[in-house]
């Protein structure tokens, strides 16, 4: 038994950390929150240099072929630095649902793509309010053809092609649902950006008006694609969040260590430093969980729905609570715009929803520890 | 990253689980299973006479103490061997709890601060459950403060007289022998005239009070000295570093190795599995399921904590104060599992007889037990101090009396 990551992969880690360290500096990170361009253009074309963007891809598609421990280990620097690109929607959903469902010669066309960074993805699945649910999907499939309305859409306005779950049957069962691939940029397509909470990361709302789709995995499988790349996606965006709790409470940590107040440190203050001891203890319970989640994906072991939900859950609370907790150490200094302590907050909170939110995913967990407890 | 076990870790384990399929206690491994937290009684057996007879035939067989040296009772085994020996041991590791401190935390200390000779002439028994141990550090007036303790020791020829109380010393009614610190020079600041001892419990003038506590049940114990007598060579360490030493002791304490701190869950997870609510099952209500999930990320990020801790150990790493997270989240996450538990019964939570109570009294009695998990062995507020101090590098809490010699310290408040 070894339960870490190996010397080489935490090399890895090191040079994404360094690397997003000089590329993606929080200066980097307001352009795309202050809405001077959507999204890091020269950070993604970086990425792509790197190999980051598709080092879970086969080398054979173009990627650097490492695998998924390869991809938590990024995925957790690129949630540390708050990275304002297209990662999570290209990376764990677009190019995932492809590397599950798709044909030899999709897999041919789009994952060189994304793995050189020449296409961005995302997946369409909402329908407005509410949770991952086959009922919820109202997009129709029919002749070739995608009619109906998508949102939210993670990074939608910049994305060049979607994953797109519609409904090409009325049997009112999970297997009406299909999933295709759609052209963004092809007619009948027409993309609005929407504005959210996390101004770093884009969402949309997309509608198609006779879309020309191309049909992605076997007819009525979308649903159990959908329930694989939400779960694979799971662990990938809970290793973000987790960089990102761990990030939060070191900035707490150093603003405790640094602000004085009556005279001394405010760390040194027990109320300051058990609610940092706190943050400490959410964002380590997280890590754990994660590595058990990265494990099952890594391993395609029977034991990723489980896993992945509870790294979901772990690491989206301790996410949360970090960044909020991060401003309340900062005091009246982190609820200012010019700390960097709100965008962690917004960030923190936005994607605890992206996937689904935690009372779903809460659910989901023990729905399948039941299941597991009954076989 | 891997679960596999090696070649070597499969072989172990089969020659583990053999040995225990073998010998095991089988006739105690339903009780065992059931057994409340915090609390393990056997009905028409006596709990320490089957639990020393376990442990002596593991020690017979050479697996006890695992992680010790063999010429110490043990084995030599390493942290992932251990791990392996607790998953096959299951229920009937529930027998060593009485062993606990005497082979978690006054063993290590006997083998760092011992002389060769005491080593082999106590360590075996030690191991063996032959004979019980206990550690005597807190007292009324030092808790948390464990270097405010009072109780003397004076030197008089090659002895050292005792004079004192030590309280809340789990186990030492049935202990053979102790570890002791003491006060040995007032005159200079309190952690810098502390010495270490071991002695015989059934030493002439200790006299051992059980202290009946708000569970109802009688674990700790007052421990009064009078004139007791030590002879010098049972010292451990040098006289007035016995700071230095009981921190070997605590660290080991802390040292919570293995996957199995109870949180209270799969009792709870059961239960709910079973329990009917007025409209339904409760597994099927969604707040029931929302709080039964946060439960569950918790105990398995416990669970995983402990073996990325163990996979640092097998590197040769350290245990360090990070260890204190375990009992920190789980002695609270008990006390709320056992209180939602009740909830979830209503009126009849509060029936505590076997006969009444849901699960034979299993969630009430772990409420009752619950806040001294969160005492013992240092409060939350020690193990989030030690979390924020030697994690995080945050500073120390302000200490007034750290350079006053010891008995110019105040003793009241409000004086």
């Amino acid at each position: 038994m070894n339960f870490d990551f190996s010397d080489e992969q935490k090399q890895m880690r090191d040079e994404a950390r360094k690397y997003l360290a000089e590329q993606c500096p929080p200066k980097a990170v307001r352009e795309v929150l202050d809405g001077k361009v959507p999204y890091d253009k020269a950070l993604w074309k970086g990425l792509a240099e790197m190999g980051f963007l598709g080092v879970a891809i086969p080398e054979k598609f173009g990627g650097a072929g490492a695998g998924h421990l390869e991809l938590c280990v990024i995925a957790e620097e690129m949630g540390r630095a708050l990275a304002p690109v297209p990662f999570s929607s290209t990376v764990y959903l677009a190019a995932e649902a492809i590397l599950i469902a798709g044909s030899d010669m999709q897999k041919q066309k789009w994952l060189p793509k994304i793995a050189s960074g020449d296409a961005i993805g995302t997946l369409a699945l909402f329908e407005g309010k509410g949770n991952p649910s086959p009922k919820a999907v109202k997009v129709t499939a029919n002749g070739g053809v995608l009619n109906g309305v998508k949102k939210p859409v993670a990074d939608g306005a910049i994305a060049d092609f979607a994953v797109v779950a519609a409904r090409a049957g009325s049997s009112g069962r999970e297997s009406d649902i299909s999933l295709f691939i759609v052209d963004l940029k092809a007619g009948g397509v027409a993309v609005k950006s929407l504005t959210n909470i996390d101004l770093t990361r884009g969402q949309a709302e997309i509608t198609f008006k006779d879309a020309k789709a191309e049909p992605l995995g076997a007819a009525g499988e979308g649903w159990s694609v959908i329930t694989q790349v939400l779960d694979r996606a799971a662990v990938l965006m809970a290793f973000e969040q987790v960089g990102g709790a761990d990030r939060a409470l070191e900035m707490g940590r150093d603003y405790a260590l640094d602000r004085i107040a009556f005279g001394r440190p405010i760390g040194s203050f027990q109320a300051v430093k058990h609610m940092l001891a706190d943050m400490y203890v959410s964002a380590t319970l997280a890590r754990s969980n994660c590595y058990y989640g990265a494990w099952a994906l890594s391993t395609n072991a029977g034991e990723l729905p489980e896993a992945a939900a509870a790294a979901r859950i772990s690491a989206t609370q301790a996410f949360q609570h970090c960044a909020k907790n991060n401003i309340q150490v900062h005091g009246g200094m982190g609820f200012t715009w010019e700390f960097d302590c709100h965008m962690y907050y917004r960030r923190a909170n936005a994607v605890a929803l992206g996937l689904g939110s935690l009372s779903y995913w809460e659910d989901a967990l023990i729905d399948r520890m039941r299941k597991k407890n009954a076989a | 990253m891997n679960f596999d076990d090696t070649p070597q870790e499969a072989a172990f384990r089969a020659e583990a689980k053999a040995w225990i399929a073998a010998n095991a206690p089988k006739q105690y491994e339903d009780e065992l299973r059931k057994a409340s937290l915090g609390r393990v009684q056997l009905k028409g057996a006596n709990i320490l006479e089957v639990a020393k007879a376990w442990q002596k035939k593991k020690a017979d067989a050479g697996w006890a103490c695992l992680h010790w040296p063999k010429e110490y009772g043990g084995r030599g085994s390493s942290p992932i061997e251990r791990v392996i020996w607790q998953q096959e041991e299951g229920p009937f590791g529930r027998l060593s709890s009485m062993f606990i401190i005497g082979h978690g935390m006054c063993g290590p200390t006997m083998m760092a601060f011992a002389g060769e000779e005491q080593k082999r002439k106590y360590l075996p028994p030690l191991a063996s459950g032959e004979k019980v141990w206990c550690q005597l550090f807190s007292e009324p007036a030092g808790g948390s403060d464990v270097a405010g303790l009072r109780t003397r020791a004076e030197k008089q020829g090659d002895e050292w007289v005792i004079n004192g109380q030590k309280i809340w010393t789990s186990g030492a009614h049935y202990s053979d022998y102790g570890i002791l610190l003491t006060r040995t020079d007032p005159n200079v600041a309190k952690h810098k005239g502390l010495t270490m001892f071991f002695l015989d419990m059934k030493s002439p003038g200790v006299e051992v009070r059980p202290i009946k506590q708000a569970s109802g049940a009688s674990d700790f114990n007052e421990v009064y000295f009078t004139d007791v007598r030590i002879p010098d060579s049972q010292r451990l360490g040098n006289v007035n570093d016995g700071w230095n030493v009981s921190l070997t002791t605590l660290m080991n304490e802390r040292m919570s190795i293995g996957a199995g701190v109870a949180t209270g869950f799969p009792e709870l997870f059961d239960f709910c599995n079973s329990l009917m609510l007025e409209d339904g099952p409760a597994i099927e209500n969604r707040a029931v399921r929302a709080k039964l999930a946060n439960w569950a990320v918790k105990a398995s990020g416990l669970k995983y904590t402990s073996m990325r801790a163990i996979s640092a150990l097998s590197r040769g790493e350290r245990p360090g104060p990070e260890n204190s997270i375990g009992k920190l989240v789980a002695g609270s996450m008990i006390q709320d599992v056992a209180t939602y538990a009740l909830d979830l019964q209503g009126a009849a939570g509060a029936l505590n007889g076997p006969e009444d109570a849901e699960v034979a009294g299993k969630f009430q009695a772990m409420l009752l037990r619950a806040p001294g998990t969160r005492v013992e062995g240092g409060t939350d507020e020690i193990m989030r101090n030690i979390i924020a101090e030697r994690v995080l590098g945050l500073p120390g809490d302000i200490r007034v009396d750290k350079d006053v010699p010891f008995n110019k310290i105040p003793t009241k408040g409000r004086a």
